[in-house]
């Protein structure tokens, strides 16, 4: 058969930040790099960050006496103990170093204003005084869970614009960007990656990349749920290539994280900014309900415990009823107009457009959505992924480790371009000593195996079940039952109706005719990979019995240091199996801080030192 | 009682050989709060799974779901069905090449525009890792924020009176990106570096000055603003270049 074959050193697989930043390393050290993406790399889901991205450069008041060491505790404490310390460490002290770097290339972040200023805190205004020799440095905000204001924007568009930066660096330096391209399998000889077979989306026809180092930067996978923040791309596209190789590990699949502030009924995101601005959570009595359960942080605690305590109020009876379900308030009306159109422009924007609610004076109806995958591809603090040579990952898709149970916020956007530039040194060395002799024998058989599966699926060669009622299932059960609070009944409901709907997976049949861009055949390509995520995180999730950072087990509620201070990596081994191989390793090989208290969230801790009771 | 919609959707599949431009109708009874982004996804995956549409963030910041609602270019996602009458006809975005249905090739065009002006920081200097940030007022942040603010959607180019007749035209979306970069210190670009770019017909001396292009913008941005104060620019370089001999382009460096 015939299709196109390309080939290059680096083949990034999602050109969002965390891919355009490792391509841009890898350019600027001489490498040819191609980028693939779904669409185009402008509309790359980094693109909806809103809020900033944390880094501890102290310039404003609030930031004072902050350090990359500051940064890095509180990340650890925001993961619950769950993340890889080295990585974490690694991004604290690198953040201040990207953030500069993207204002080099353009990036407007905004500046300190040297005087007196007034700033909101839990509905309650006080003054703090700018300083002169600050005035002009790049500025931060608060957001949750950290000790100081740290978070650095532009306005509540900070994605938009760092990806516009880094996408222009990109052009600059002639990185080749084919959009509308996506990754349908890896090719590899079970040590060394050499690339994938790709769809075309504007055709349908196939090509095949070769490349010495190919990088999965393909963000999240938070359409595996109904309701979710997530741009709907986001389907583990990466994720599922990895998997199915049986080779690469997911770490921590069950590691999903729940945004306290998504839009009822749209599931748009409203940016952590606003609490961290000195917005509030209102119930039903329109009164503030998060400082009587976390005194001491109260709407800025992470966002797993915000999202629990938000859940809890409702399930007491203090939810506001609509025809969509109970939600709550989310009141930033106090910050005033000038305020809310300008730093939180896009905010003031998306409630007037998608809700009708002007929010200088009117509240915004919330309710926590999931936002946020932990888990993904397992790497080493170089961003190389477990079990295959050659294959990277970074960002969202990534695994490296430094959210491990929950991420703070201002802590994505800031590893995409933080993990960006460290592993996109790592594989510029790695290309440096790469020698790589591609098999066109492997490709062409790699390809023939992916034509086949789409003539089976057109000609409907093993069934006729419909994709779209295969993605709502699937999307329903990991809703309702591995969502915010979970238990080992529903866990376990969970896994055995997933595991019948993957039956009905293999047997999806096209309705439509799958010539050209075809979108049906699309959604078709990836639907068993895309239950077979849903699998991973639900059998993570009820094997592991403890609760730490976003997982919360109703039938184990403490957090189990002695027996799960570990990170889970889920193998797909076989393909005609319907679980994946659990394994185990340390949370951690370097301990800079030991397992503690978060100082946030209701604590009851198993220490790692007691013993066991049989 | 809800509203029966009906919608008139153009069809077109290049790929097919069998495949002919045509206008399919669909019908769907209207939902509270309905957007063109839920009806569409209904209607795929309901009635046709074939049909071609874009759609990423569903949020009006990603600019994938440019098209053309019962004549006016617009994002379908920020849409609301109830703004609109029983009859809904949707065509894709002109002067961008037709990948199937409703979706267009926008990334293609963009990139080659975005190429062509130039779109990023000429700087001299080198990123130094261990220096602090050069300082900058907030007020001018904000600027540059105003006009970066453009998702690339289309509308405005698809809306064009010059960008439909001739295809080398940048459009309402460079001139602003030109623009934004003229504000910013950070690029060192002179004014006469800029009048090679978009001094000339396929610039800012192209435009008609309709100005569809701020009419159909989604984002608001003020883009007559842009476009007369560049052109008064560019206009008073064009005459000083008639006065001086040209002078050999500046070394650029990355």
């Amino acid at each position: 058969m015939e299709y196109e074959t390309f080939y290059t050193d680096l083949l990034c697989v999602g050109a969002g930040l965390a891919g355009e930043r490792v391509a841009i390393e890898a350019a600027a050290a001489g490498f040819d790099a191609i980028l693939l993406s779904l669409v185009p790399a402008r509309r790359s889901h980094s693109c909806a960050a809103e809020g900033g991205m944390q880094a501890a450069l102290g310039n404003c008041a609030m930031g004072e006496g902050d350090s990359p060491d500051v940064h890095f505790a509180d990340t650890v404490k925001g993961s619950d103990w769950g993340c890889d310390q080295e990585c974490a460490r690694i991004f604290a002290d690198t953040a201040p170093i990207a953030v500069r770097e993207a204002a080099h290339w353009g990036m407007p972040w905004n500046r300190v204003v040297a005087g007196k200023a007034k700033y909101w805190k839990g509905g309650e205004e006080f003054e703090a005084e700018e300083k002169k020799e600050k005035h002009g440095l790049i500025t931060a905000r608060a957001f949750g869970g950290t000790a100081k204001w740290r978070t650095c924007y532009t306005a509540d568009g900070t994605g938009h614009t760092l990806l516009y930066t880094l996408d222009n660096k990109i052009t600059q330096l002639g990185v080749r960007v084919h959009d509308r391209v996506e990754a349908i399998s890896l090719i590899h000889d079970g040590e060394n990656c050499m690339g994938c077979v790709a769809r075309d989306l504007k055709t349908g026809k196939l090509r095949v990349y070769l490349a010495k180092a190919t990088l999965i930067a393909t963000g999240g996978y938070g359409r595996i749920y109904s309701e979710t923040t997530n741009t709907v791309i986001n389907e583990g596209g990466g994720h599922i290539i990895a998997l199915d190789t049986g080779l690469v590990p997911f770490g921590n699949p069950e590691a999903v994280q729940f945004h306290p502030t998504g839009v009822v009924p749209t599931n748009i995101l409203v940016t952590e900014g606003c609490r961290g601005d000195g917005g509030t959570l209102l119930d039903v009595d329109e009164k503030r309900f998060m400082d009587k359960y976390e005194p001491a942080k109260a709407e800025l605690a992470s966002r797993d415990v915000v999202s629990r305590w938000m859940m809890y109020h409702i399930a007491q009876g203090k939810g506001v009823p609509s025809p969509y379900g109970d939600h709550l308030w989310l009141d930033i009306r106090h910050l005033g107009e000038q305020h809310i159109t300008t730093k939180l422009r896009e905010v003031y924007d998306l409630c007037r457009h998608f809700l009708g609610v002007n929010p200088i004076t009117q509240l915004i109806p919330v309710r926590p959505a999931q936002h946020y995958s932990m888990g993904g591809v397992r790497t080493n603090s170089d961003g190389a992924a477990y079990g295959l040579k050659g294959l990277f990952s970074a960002g969202e898709s990534s695994c490296w480790d430094m959210h491990g149970f929950n991420r703070l916020g201002g802590n994505s956007l800031a590893e995409t371009i933080v993990a960006g530039r460290h592993v996109g040194i790592k594989v510029a060395e790695f290309l440096k000593g790469a020698e790589v002799s591609f098999s066109t024998d492997l490709a062409a058989s790699a390809v023939a195996a992916d034509a086949n599966r789409i003539a089976r699926l057109v000609r409907g060669a093993d069934g006729e079940e419909n994709v779209y009622a295969i993605k709502d299932a699937m999307q329903q059960v990991m809703m309702d039952k591995v969502g915010i609070f979970r238990n080992g009944d529903d866990l376990q409901a969970a896994v055995d109706e997933l595991r019948a709907i993957y039956a009905k997976a293999l047997k999806i049949g096209l309705k439509s005719n799958g010539i050209g861009a075809n979108p049906e055949l699309a959604l078709a390509l990836k639907m068993p990979g895309m239950v077979r995520l849903a699998i991973c995180a639900a059998y993570g999730a009820l094997m592991r019995t403890e609760s730490r950072g976003c997982h919360a087990r109703d039938d184990y509620p403490a957090r189990n240091d002695r027996d799960w201070l570990n990170r889970t990596l889920a193998y797909w081994k076989d393909l005609e199996a319907d679980l994946p191989e659990l394994q185990y390793e340390p949370s951690t090989q370097v301990v800079y801080l030991p397992p503690g208290d978060r100082g946030y969230g209701k604590t009851e801790i198993i220490p790692m030192d007691e013993p066991k009771e049989d | 009682m809800s509203r029966k919609l009906k919608f008139n959707i153009f069809r077109f599949n290049p790929e097919d050989p069998n495949s002919v431009p045509h206008t399919d109708t669909f019908t769907l009874e209207e939902t509270p709060s309905l957007t063109l982004f839920i009806a569409l996804n209904k209607i795929r995956e309901e009635q046709d799974p074939s049909l071609m549409f874009d759609f990423a963030c569903r949020m009006a910041i990603c600019g994938s779901c440019g098209m053309v609602i019962n004549g006016r270019p617009g994002l379908a996602c920020k849409t609301l069905t109830s703004e609109l009458p029983d009859e809904i006809t949707l065509m894709p975005l002109p002067v961008f090449k037709l990948v199937g249905d409703l979706a267009v090739d926008t990334g293609t065009w963009f990139r080659e525009t975005n190429t062509k002006i130039e779109s990023w920081i000429h700087s001299g200097q080198d990123f130094d890792p261990e220096a602090i940030e050069e300082r900058m007022e907030n007020d001018l942040a904000n600027a540059i924020f105003e006009l970066e603010r453009c998702i690339e959607c289309g509308c405005c180019v698809a809306s064009c009176g010059t960008a439909n007749m001739r295809p080398d035209f940048v459009g309402a979306f460079a001139l602003n990106r030109i623009a934004r970069f003229i504000m910013d210190p950070r690029d060192q670009r002179s004014d006469g570096e800029y009048f090679e770019v978009v001094g000339n017909d396929q610039g800012v001396f192209g435009c008609m000055g309709l100005l569809a292009c701020e009419d159909v913008c989604p984002r608001e941005i003020p883009l007559q603003d842009q476009l007369g104060i560049l052109r008064r620019k560019m206009a008073f370089v064009g005459l000083k270049n008639l006065f001086k001999p040209k002078k050999p382009a500046r070394e650029r460096r990355f």
